[in-house]
């Protein structure tokens, strides 16, 4: 079974991103850019599925700048075993990326598609829906627990107010929530072995994809920012303020 | 100008959420319709007819909607959406899961959880976990959009009187199936409609411990919830996470203990009106949000809080 794992290069979650001085973008000069870290879980499962058995090849994929080398590069190292990297200057929108990721499911055929439920940079929440929608998949996204059995997926999912389990029939697009598993630490000979594995490199247009923006940006701003309030002395002092002062509590 | 509004429900009653979402349309327009998509959901379109200023309630009740499969509704929305100039949903889990697919389908880029209606084509919307605020521009003809539920006030429930009409067209993609659901049963609120948040943070030091904060949220009658450490931490599932990749809540009081104050959790919780913030830490960044902040042991400070109420 051939799983497809897309993962995306993102600034690095510990970065605080600030708007440029003329606000017309953010400013993302000389930050550190990582794997984004729900794409990392999404690896995770794949090369779990590899170490169980479920899965015989794992591909990753990923859009984006030349620079994604280094992220498909940290998938290589985790444990996928070639790379795909669809290359472009431009920054796509997530249906842009759905419909390259399309045309790579339609090349490569995988019976499972593992990707992040969001990027940490646009918040969007959106790539796998579509790419399910274009390739006519079944979808589970935010996955919490995922099992291959006879020719299905059988997914929980985490909703507002609890677990949700669906099964889908392959191929299937699975997005992983934070709970899904716990990432390794990619160890230096994997990395060094990582070095040699293939990396494959198309472009949109080789793909036939149109990757013209829908949307644009107008401005980016900082958010409004909230007053620091008052240290209270202790337990009595807050209990009144809320009940006397706030009167949020009665 | 006419504006899709789609009801998030349960086949029994219209969630309340998705009254936030008919006040950032009202924002837009006001040529207002709602489309309840589901199984043997008439009550919900009962209601759905009853929120001021809607237009018409358009039913599909068919039991393919059962339980929202992506796969069997964003075709549905897509269809009866494609005669709208708007389509909007309250940014829940469910809408998060069904209609990026179905602006894929009608090939339209949707726009995720707007804060703000500019005009009818542009939208302000939080990225990079809230750090920052973008103002976009969208040239699709139809707009899809997902609504930030604390951004926007609900609409009144009441007072209007909108036509139903039935939808009879029925999708059933047969490459997805509902097992099950386990919904965890609870007397407290709801986090994201509670007026009152209790979170506990790395801080708690365990699972068990929150149960200072159950017993606290019980006398108060409020919502618990917890930051991203809790919740990475196994101290408590993810449902109760608050945060840019959680909940985002915006109740009357939120209290927040034992939680340093990451950007990923504030940019989930600071439009509350009130914040409390509990920390042996006076440098956690939590308090440059607090109204009220209280430098202490939380194992101290929580059962005197209790017995204080």
């Amino acid at each position: 079974m051939k799983v497809l794992v897309a993962v995306k290069r993102v600034v690095d979650y510990n970065v605080k991103v600030r708007p440029k001085s003329d606000n017309t973008d953010v400013d993302l000069a000389n930050v550190k850019m990582s794997i984004n870290p729900f794409c990392e879980i999404a690896v995770e499962e794949a090369v779990r599925l590899k170490e169980k058995g479920v899965a015989t090849e794992i591909v990753a994929v990923s859009v984006g700048p030349q620079q994604s080398q280094e992220q498909l590069r940290t998938a290589l190292a985790l444990g996928a075993d070639r790379a795909i990297l669809v290359s472009t200057d431009d920054v796509l929108e997530p249906l842009a990326i759905a419909k390259c990721l399309k045309a790579v499911c339609d090349s490569e055929s995988p019976d499972i598609i593992l990707m992040g439920k969001q990027a940490i940079d646009g918040d969007n929440n959106q790539t796998g829906q579509m790419l399910a929608a274009l390739a006519g998949y079944g979808q589970a996204t935010f996955a919490s627990e995922l099992s291959i059995d006879g020719g299905k997926a059988t997914v929980v999912r985490e909703i507002d107010g609890g677990l949700q389990t669906v099964a889908l029939s392959l191929p299937a697009l699975v997005t992983a929530d934070l709970r899904l598993n716990e990432p390794r630490y990619a160890s230096l000979p994997n990395i060094m072995k990582a070095k040699k594995k293939p990396l494959d490199t198309s472009t949109p247009a080789d793909l036939g994809v149109d990757t013209a923006a829908r949307v644009s940006l107008l401005g980016v701003e900082l958010p409004a920012e909230r007053q620091a309030g008052i240290k209270v002395e202790d337990v009595a002092m807050l209990v009144d303020k809320l009940k006397n002062e706030a009167k949020v509590i009665s | 100008m006419s504006i899709l509004v789609i009801a998030e429900h349960d086949n029994s009653s219209l969630n309340v959420a998705t009254l936030n979402s008919v006040t950032a349309a009202q924002a837009i327009g006001s040529d207002i319709d709602i489309l309840v998509v589901g199984a043997s959901c008439q009550d919900v379109a009962t209601q759905a007819a009853q929120v001021a200023g809607i237009g018409k309630v358009l039913v599909a009740d068919n039991s393919a909607y059962a339980n929202a499969l992506a796969e069997n509704v964003a075709p549905l929305i897509a269809e009866v959406g494609a005669g709208y100039s708007h389509i909007l949903a309250t940014a829940t889990t469910t809408a998060k899961n069904i209609i990026p697919r179905a602006a894929a389908l009608m090939d339209v880029q949707a726009i995720s959880d707007i804060s703000a209606v500019v005009s009818a084509d542009t939208f302000k919307r939080p990225i990079y976990a809230g750090n920052v605020i973008a103002t976009v521009q969208s040239s699709d003809a139809i707009k899809v959009l997902t609504v930030r539920g604390t951004a926007f006030d609900a609409a009144a429930a009441e007072g209007g009187s909108a036509s139903i009409e039935a939808v009879a067209s029925a999708h059933d993609s047969g490459v997805s199936s509902f097992i099950g659901e386990e919904v965890a049963v609870s007397d407290r609120p709801e986090l994201t409609a509670a007026e009152i948040v209790i979170s506990g943070g790395r801080g708690m030091g365990n699972g068990e411990n929150f149960d200072m904060l159950y017993s606290i949220a019980d006398k108060l009658g409020a919502a618990v919830g917890a930051s991203r450490a809790a919740v990475d931490a196994g101290f408590v599932p993810n449902d109760m996470q608050v945060g840019q990749t959680g909940k985002i809540v915006a109740p009357d009081l939120y209290v927040a203990v034992g939680i340093s104050g990451a950007i990923q959790h504030l940019a989930g919780m600071k439009d509350s009106k009130v914040i409390v913030a509990i920390n042996k830490d006076e440098e956690a960044p939590i308090f440059s949000v607090a109204d009220y902040g209280l430098v202490a042991d939380l194992f101290a400070a929580l059962p005197e809080f209790e017995s204080a109420l």
